[in-house]
Formats: structure tokens, sequence, C-alpha cells
């Protein structure tokens, strides 16, 4: 499962770094709490939040994140966006809050992996 | 669903209101920070959260939300579960992350409890 | 051990300025990309990224200024901060999951969440941590090579 896919099926926009999205995705964490997401997410996750400044670029670098998905309707600053590109991290946005994000991304990855 | 039912689905374990087994929930919003709970979700769903401290509880209940769900088998204080008994409002715990404990409900038929962030929304954000 | 023991050892020195959360985890992805050169086994560069990372941004959030220091020896990676700053008062307390001294601000962006010190003991092998209240705070946490 890329992030491609997923960016067509939930309509997600990408906001940055396109040449990844043919990244795998062998996995997803939703969280806000940025010392959570350092401690328990994996490499190859796809990560749900709503927090759009600078850092989480930084914590999706540092645990090699697929992508991020940005939901609720929030909007990545042009700061935010700059630093993912440099890091070559794909930011996709969703207007939908992060239970239907995230209750629909499951399903697919979760039947993608049979 | 009720109460009883999400917590089969989420292994959870019933830290406030076993009494309450029986409630209807049919919603839920996932948030670990207050401030989005306060902005977008409605009462009567169902509050997802990483966020293990009483303001969770003070949150839930002034959007009467139905029951909190804590995600990452956090451990919640004393102050935490009594701050919940005293306002009535059911509590459990379960082992999954967010992503696990969303994702089941929402394949068990539960819903979010805001389809889209509308402009309204927004603007009682900020 | 005493740092004059690993002295000969530092890989690279890096300065933190207090409240500069724009540049936070620049710092730990800089040791990140060092230690991969290095050919330090993935699982163990990961412990290292995720306390690296907390201890920058506890430097950001709660000190005037700081320096992290990464010291890569045959069989072990030590990672040191050293602050000046506000300090400590009650170290028992601040290890306390959940506790957390953070301001609205630093709570909004995620962090504040009262982990950082707990996912640093956690990561490393042993840990260290002093302060003086009103000079400062000193982090040593060494993180063994050759597996637990």
């Amino acid at each position: 499962m890329t992030l491609e896919t997923i960016a067509e099926k939930l309509s997600l926009k990408c906001k940055s770094s396109w040449e990844n999205l043919k990244k795998d995705v062998s996995g997803g964490y939703a969280g806000d709490l940025l010392s959570d997401v350092m401690a328990n997410s994996k490499a190859g996750d796809v990560w749900v939040t709503r927090q759009v400044h600078q850092n989480i670029v930084a914590v999706a670098a540092l645990k090699e994140h697929a992508g991020i998905i940005v939901v609720q309707g929030a909007i990545p600053g042009k700061d935010t966006i700059e630093k993912a590109q440099k890091e070559g991290i794909p930011i996709l946005i969703s207007e939908l809050p992060e239970f239907e994000v995230v209750g629909r991304l499951y399903q697919m990855i979760y039947s993608a992996q049979g | 669903m009720t109460l009883g039912e999400i917590r089969d689905i989420l292994d959870a374990e019933v830290i406030v209101g076993k009494d309450k087994l029986d409630l209807e929930i049919h919603t839920a919003f996932g948030a670990d920070l207050m401030s989005d709970v306060l902005a977008f979700a409605r009462s009567g769903c169902l509050l997802i959260t990483g966020l293990s401290n009483p303001q969770s509880v003070r949150t839930a209940y002034a959007l009467d939300i139905a029951a909190i769900a804590v995600c990452r088998g956090k451990a919640l204080s004393e102050k935490f579960i009594e701050i919940a008994r005293e306002l009535g409002i059911p509590v459990l715990v379960t082992r999954y992350i967010m992503f696990e404990t969303c994702g089941r409900l929402f394949q068990a038929g539960i819903t979010g409890c805001i389809r889209e962030v509308h402009l309204e929304d927004k603007q009682r954000a900020q | 051990m005493r740092s004059e023991d690993y002295e000969e050892y530092l890989e690279c020195s890096y300065e933190i300025e207090g409240r500069d959360f724009i540049d936070a985890g620049i710092v730990s992805s800089q040791i990140k990309k060092g230690l991969k050169s290095k050919g330090i086994p993935e699982s163990i560069i990961r412990r290292i990224a995720v306390l690296t990372f907390e201890a920058e941004i506890n430097i950001i959030s709660y000190a005037h200024q700081g320096t992290i220091r990464c010291y890569v020896l045959p069989d072990s990676v030590i990672i040191e901060a050293k602050d000046i700053g506000p300090g400590i008062e009650d170290i028992e307390l601040a290890q306390q999951e959940g506790y957390s001294t953070a301001d609205d601000a630093i709570r909004e962006m995620g962090f504040g969440a009262g982990m950082g010190l707990a996912n640093i003991r956690k990561s490393s092998d042993t840990f260290e941590i002093s302060s003086v209240p009103g000079e400062g705070t000193y982090l040593k946490c060494v993180i063994l090579l050759n597996g637990k």
C-alpha cells in the first residue's frame, strides 16, 4: 500500500515531496503529543495528526515515517511545507476529523495486509 | 452500540462507570489536544484520547461527552478517577494505540461525531 | 566513567538556543545521520534519536541555552546534554511520568506531556541526571552497542 494509493482513495491533497508518494506504508500512527509519537510510532508508519508546526517534520524524519496526514482542516504553514520538502517528507491534508481518516486508513492498510 | 460493546471491541478495562455499560454511543472523536475537543467535538460522543490528565475529564464534562476511552494503556491518576466519578463520566482504558482504537471502532460502525470541519467550526476554534 | 575518560571519542557537539522551537530536531537529526554513517545498528540509532530529541526539546523548552555532545566509544555511544538555565527544583518529581512545568504554548505544540525524561530513561542503558536550581541541568545517557 503506497501513500499515493492512500491519497487517491481518501481524497487527500499532497503539499510536499510528491516524488516520495510511491513510498510503502507499513502501518499507521495517530496522535498529537510529540513525546508519545517519538516513543511509540514506527518507521514506515503514516502519521495522522492535527499539528502543523515545523517540529512535525523533525519527528517524521527522525522516526522515518512514510508521510504525515494533517487532519481536521488544519493547514501547515509555509515553513513546515518547506522543511518537509527539504526532508523529503510528503504532507497530505484532509478536511475530515481524525476519527474518520484513521478509520478509513485502518481499513485500507489492514485489508491490504490480508 | 453500547459502552459495554465498545469495551469488548477495545479489550478495555472499565475504570469508572461499571453501572453505565448499557449507555448507547454512536459517534466518536479522537484527539490529544483538548482545545480541539472544545472546538470540534459534539455532545454524546465517545472521546478517544491519549491525554491522561484531569483536563480530559473536565473537557468531556464541559461538552456533555458520553464517555472517555483513554488509549495507549495509560495509567490514570487517582485525581483523574476521582474527578470522573464526581462528574459521572464513564472512563475506559485500552492498551491499543489511538490508530488501532479508532480503526476498530470505525470498522464496528461508530462514525466521527462531525463529518467535516466546516467554516463555523474553524471560526469557533479561533 | 568520567568525561575525561571518553573525551577522545567526541564525535560532535552542538549548541542550542532556548525557546528556539523552529530549529527543534535539527541536532538530533544531525547526530542520527552521523551515527548512520558509522554503521551503528538501526535499532540502536532509533533509541538514540528518541532520547536526543527529548533532550533537545528540554533545553529549548526550559533552558536559556545548552549543548549536546555525542561520543562514539568502541562499545557504547554516550549522549551528554548540559544546559544553562533555571534547572530542576525537584528531580524525582520531574522524572514522574505526566509531571510537567510546560507553559500553554509548549503544550499546544504537543510537547509538555511530561514524558520526556521517562522516554530518555527508557531509551538509555544507563542514565544520569543532575541539576542545580538557578544554574542548569546535566544529563548523561549511555547506550551499549553490544546489546542488553
